[in-house]
């Protein structure tokens, strides 16, 4: 963990109620699927935000306008200035060996965390594929984004308004990637079900409300088959036979 | 050299008053990565109780305003487990004294957790918590009552020879009876106060916020009325008082100070804030030159 002052250099809404953030501070050891965690003025605790994308100095963030402090988020402005703390918890595993098919399954807002992993993903040599799932065509974001990473995406919406139709459960079910491994991130309904769906290891970055975001508080400890872990120091990511639904 | 900042808990000497309160620093290692831990007056590790516990289901976290509600439950690996694994990697890093906090549901819970710690020669006082708002048995009931808290109290002074430290709850009509009841079972000295019992509800959802429903409220919120705590049993007793509730400046450590505190336990400050205790401490003595405070004991418990 380190606390530094990151610059606002962007803020704008993508879809409805999410937003992307850029931010200028320093990436140099920041892993796909850690957080950081924002003080927001006015507010007593901080808000902990995924990191979708860090190069050079650059961090982007894509968060929901959820509660208070997503809404005083979505209201910042280029220029300003806040204190973070950076390079929380441990991301996802990536040493995967030899070259492999790896799906990336992401649900609305839990898409954020899996762009860098696919961008690293894809620079090691795997083949990529990622579900984007959403509860309909307007709510669709980030998909050109994934697109332009030359990996393969697949659009999953609820209502089936756009793609497959259904929940990633229902994807799996009608698209057979012959995948060796996955990550996701999502609602934990469809977490448990993509966990219980497959029999291919992977892994999971979970959501939990924070006390401190550094694992002094454990206000956010889940128990996992491995004893009791916090979501915010052990985890986010979590591996699938480590989680019990 | 003087050392302006220092303080006495009974006969125990700390290098200054700041201590991280128990449940908002774990056993002190994820801090010691961060900074050097031994600029602290003390530490008081997490709540342990005589079982390892997982404590309650989540969220256990919820925000109010200037504050924050916890319903972690006691969540600890267990008093056998903290002495032999917490205790010696903290030993690594920490050379000052250690304060444990320990927690019951009988009283038999608090003697044997207690009687184990006292073995632990780093651990100079033991703070016992009969004021968890968390956990449904025990925990609180023993400090609402002053025959129950002075029950515990007894129990545990007769099974250590630590100095034993009353940490107590402010959800009560009259904690200067509960103090004194305390003083009179032979307490070295008390911590005041715990987390006020409070409750969030998220109106969208129509639930409350908790999985637990209530839970502790801390934070700068509380600071007044932990003040008034600790200044009403300062008139009344003649133990050492460790002030708790809302400490979050140099400030708040003085004041506390001359409520009566002759130390002070920051709290919820370390969650949001990880540099708190450091931050406070680097600006202690800058304050205590402009306030012309030359030492900080010259001023414990001169508001009357």
């Amino acid at each position: 963990m380190k606390q530094e002052t990151f610059l606002i250099k962007s803020n704008k809404e993508i879809a409805p109620h999410v937003y992307e953030m850029h931010l200028e501070g320093d990436t140099s050891s920041l892993h796909a699927g850690q957080f950081v965690n924002i003080a927001i003025d006015g507010l007593y605790l901080r808000r902990p935000i995924s990191v979708c994308d860090a190069e050079g100095n650059d961090v982007t963030l894509l968060y929901k306008e959820i509660g208070k402090g997503t809404h005083m988020m979505s209201k910042m402005e280029a220029g300003q200035q806040l204190d973070v703390l950076n390079e929380l918890g441990n991301g996802f595993q990536t040493h995967l060996s030899p070259q492999k098919t790896i799906l990336l399954a992401g649900g609305g807002i839990g898409i954020a965390p899996l762009y860098l992993l696919a961008k690293n993903l894809k620079a090691a040599g795997h083949k990529v594929h990622v579900a984007l799932c959403f509860n309909k065509a307007s709510e669709i974001f980030y998909q050109e984004a994934f697109e332009q990473l030359d990996i393969i995406v697949h659009i999953v919406t609820a209502d089936g308004s756009k793609g497959c139709k259904g929940f990633i459960t229902h994807f799996l079910q009608s698209v057979s990637i012959p995948f060796d491994y996955f990550y996701a991130c999502g609602p934990m309904p469809m977490l448990k079900a993509l966990c219980q769906e497959t029999d291919i290891p992977g892994e999971v970055s979970l959501e939990a409300r924070m006390g401190c975001g550094f694992g002094i508080c454990m206000g956010c400890s889940i128990r996992t088959t491995h004893g009791y872990k916090r979501v915010c120091k052990e985890g986010p990511v979590f591996k699938k036979e480590e989680l019990i639904w | 050299m003087v050392n302006r900042l220092s303080t006495h808990l009974g006969n125990v000497c700390l290098d200054n008053p700041v201590i991280p309160a128990s449940g908002t620093f774990g056993f002190g290692l994820e801090m010691a990565e961060i900074y050097d831990i031994n600029l602290l007056g003390s530490i008081s590790i997490k709540g342990t109780t005589r079982e390892a516990r997982y404590g309650n289901p989540l969220p256990r976290i919820a925000e109010a305003t200037s504050g924050i509600l916890n319903s972690v439950g006691l969540q600890n690996p267990g008093v056998d487990a903290v002495i032999a694994e917490e205790l010696p990697k903290l030993r690594q890093v920490f050379h000052k004294p250690i304060i444990s906090n320990i927690s019951g549901f009988s009283i038999e819970d608090y003697t044997e957790a207690c009687q184990k710690m006292n073995g632990e020669e780093q651990v100079e006082i033991i703070e016992v918590n009969v004021s968890c708002p968390n956990v449904h048995h025990g925990g609180m009931a023993f400090g609402t009552s002053p025959d129950m808290a002075a029950r515990v109290t007894k129990a545990v002074k007769e099974v250590t020879t630590k100095p034993v430290f009353i940490k107590l709850s402010p959800n009560v009509t009259d904690i200067v009876s509960i103090a004194k009841a305390c003083e009179e079972a032979g307490a070295d000295g008390l911590t005041l106060v715990n987390t006020f019992l409070g409750m969030r509800i998220d109106i969208t959802r129509r639930q409350p916020i908790l999985a637990q429903k209530v839970g502790g409220y801390s934070g700068p919120a509380i600071f007044p009325i932990a003040l008034r705590m600790v200044w009403q049993v300062a008139q009344a007793c003649h133990i050492p008082i460790i002030g708790c509730g809302g400490v979050s400046t140099a400030e708040d450590v003085i004041e506390m100070m001359m409520a009566g505190a002759s130390a002070v336990q920051v709290g919820s400050e370390n969650l949001r804030e990880p540099y708190a205790c450091k931050n406070i401490i680097d600006h202690l003595l800058p304050t205590m030159d402009a306030l012309h405070i030359d030492r900080l004991e010259d001023i414990i418990g001169i508001i009357h």
